[in-house]
């Protein structure tokens, strides 16, 4: 077994002698190495066992079962006819409520994604600057909203239609309006509440991992740093954390990214299901509604698909964005 | 000598303005706020009588503390069909299990993908964070139908042994294990250890915040999952689904709904600040310079 070192280009990994050479292998030879490779790694494969199979078996199989069934005319009780790309061309042609939840979706995942890390990371840090007795409090109230699964429901009494939503009392107290305002039957505030409740909920995998990341930062990095002439934590931050936190900060991407696009609990259970007009519609909500009112499952696998593709496309640009910190 | 001058530093803390600090104090109190308020909601709200919680104009805060919600919803689980107790052992067991699982099978593959190359390791991380980002919903019938086949409907395995390998819970531990330097392990493989001993006396410990950061994920996960898809025998059933059975009889039990609110939160918030409080503690030293 090779250990990988840290920093070190695909050229310069000592993974065997021959690596050198490789462009003049021929196929047999390639596998006869790749062979050696994997009797080699015996053991990397046996730590790594329990995971694929696991993962094969209730990840990868269900994922590409639900590609096929994009193909195919599914209503979950009979067997699936082949329609080729049909559901594909219904999708973008002709379902108009589709390109709402698409505008919708979008609208969600560019305002709540980078707020939404940016907000994660930024408090994750401040609180790390806290003094120690107060940091596991601060983590616990911050992380509140993601504790418990449907917590948001508490917004829909704080801004329910009627003069028992919290809202519109403080708002006919005041003499402002005359009589509550509908916020989650009206689509003028829909998409208003679902952004704010979104971005309330939005401190979650992230937020910890980030908590979890910058205890991780080695400290004498900062005396270092400190003796270069780093003059403030501003600049401490740049140059030395956020770069030591790379890997981390990826992670908080990538969950940020799924989260931002798979927006569904909030507005099904905030402003109901289906909304107004359809004004909060997502994809996700869009994809249910067919998976579990319609029974058309294969039109939702299509969805699925689609939405699965605009996150691989995302991911790489974010991807891109990261590897710039720090530099 | 040199480690107390370093203890100094770190004491006095460099590069720290006084309005710097001040800043962060009032800027995080004031979205603290916003962020406790459904903690207290909900503290608040299990506390109040009936008629405190239907009250016009609504009050967040409770005026006449009762613990009434609290013993109609104990007298309301001794009167179950299934004794309670078996609904709070099935949570239980399927937590720990499920966490502890968890934990050791994501470990154990983030160990070899972020320390060794072999062939393969590359592609199959990349599969398993694009794994994370498909939709969770759609792949519901084709897991049934996979459950199915193996017969693991209505047993515990259908809620356990998935939740072991969380594709999360891998690129969570990957990421924090490529941080481990690689010279500790070579040095550790030169003294005669084992790749098992490197991971669990060596990897494992440096990585604590984030394993106990995954538990607080995988706790919540398991703890929150009603089984209903999966599972049909009542005493197999888990607490937040026999909980949700007495809150669905409508305003009449309206206490005890937000008794129960608060009754499923405990667990989840007491993992939560005995994971964190250890994380927070936990100084990041790998004591080897590169």
């Amino acid at each position: 077994m090779q250990i990988v070192k840290k920093g070190a280009t695909k050229k310069d990994v000592p993974l065997s002698e021959e690596t050198n050479s490789k462009k003049k292998l021929t196929y047999k030879e390639y596998f006869q190495r790749q062979f050696r490779l994997v009797g080699a790694n015996k053991t990397c494969y046996l730590f790594l066992a329990p995971f694929a199979i696991i993962f094969i078996l209730f990840n990868i199989v269900p994922v590409f079962t639900s590609i096929f069934f994009s193909f195919t005319d599914y209503n979950v009780l009979q067997a699936p006819s082949f329609v080729g790309v049909d559901n594909y061309t219904n999708l973008i042609l002709t379902d108009k409520v589709f390109m709402t939840a698409i505008q919708n979706t979008l609208l969600i995942a560019f305002i709540t994604g980078p707020i939404g890390y940016l907000m994660a990371f930024l408090f994750a840090w401040m609180i790390n600057e806290l003094p120690r007795y107060l940091k596991s409090v601060a983590v616990l109230i911050y992380y509140a909203p993601s504790i418990s699964g449907n917590v948001y429901l508490i917004w829909t009494t704080l801004f329910s239609g009627d003069e028992y939503g919290y809202a519109n009392q403080m708002l006919l107290e005041m003499g402002v309006v005359s009589e509550p305002i509908k916020f989650l039957t009206d689509p003028k505030y829909i998409m208003s509440i679902v952004l704010i409740v979104v971005l309330w909920a939005s401190l979650g995998a992230g937020f910890l991992g980030f908590v979890a990341g910058l205890k991780n930062v080695d400290k004498t990095l900062f005396e270092a740093g400190a003796i270069d002439g780093i003059k403030n934590r501003w600049q401490e931050l740049w140059f030395i954390t956020l770069p030591s936190m790379k890997p981390m900060l990826l992670f908080g991407a990538i969950m940020a990214i799924t989260a931002a696009f798979n927006v569904s609990d909030v507005p099904k259970a905030v402003v109901g299901y289906p909304s107004t007009d359809y004004a909060a519609r997502t994809v996700v909500t869009h994809l249910v509604d067919y998976g579990s009112e319609r029974f058309e499952m294969g039109y939702a696998c299509a969805i699925a698909t689609l939405l699965f593709l605009l996150l691989i496309l995302c991911k790489s640009l974010v991807e891109k964005f990261l590897n710039r910190i720090g530099q | 000598m040199i480690d107390m001058a370093r203890h100094r530093i770190i004491k006095k803390k460099v590069n720290r303005s006084k309005a710097g600090s001040v800043a962060i104090f009032i800027i995080l109190g004031l979205f603290g706020v916003f962020f406790a308020f459904p903690l207290i909601f909900s503290i608040n709200n299990a506390l109040k009588p009936l008629d405190e919680l239907f009250v016009n104009p609504p009050d967040i805060f409770v005026r006449n503390p009762t613990t009434d919600n609290f013993q109609d919803l104990f007298v309301l689980m001794s009167k179950s069909w299934v004794p309670f107790s078996r609904y709070i052992y099935n949570t239980l067991f399927n937590t720990i299990v499920g966490t502890v699982g968890n934990i050791f099978v994501c470990s154990m593959a983030a160990f070899v993908l972020a320390k060794y190359r072999f062939p393969g390791s590359k592609v199959f991380f990349r599969i398993v964070i694009l794994a994370l980002m498909f939709n969770g919903y759609v792949t519901s019938v084709p897991n049934y139908l996979v459950m199915n086949k193996l017969g693991w409907i209505d047993t515990v395995w259908s809620i356990v042994i998935p939740a072991f390998a969380t594709p999360m819970g891998l690129f969570l531990m990957k990421q924090f294990m490529s941080g481990v330097p690689d010279a500790l392990i070579e040095a550790a493989k030169i003294d005669g250890a084992s790749t098992w001993r490197i991971f669990f006396k060596i990897v494992m410990p440096m990585v604590k915040p984030a394993w106990l950061t995954l538990m607080v994920f995988s706790v919540q996960q398991i703890w929150n999952n009603p089984a209903a898809m999966f599972i049909y025998s009542e005493e197999l059933k888990t607490l937040p689904y026999a909980l949700q059975q007495i809150v669905t009889s409508g305003v009449a039990r309206a206490g005890v709904g937000a008794a129960v609110t608060l009754f499923i939160m405990v667990v989840p918030i007491g993992v939560f600040i005995c994971a964190q409080s250890n994380v927070l503690e936990t100084m990041a030293n790998s004591g080897i310079k590169e």
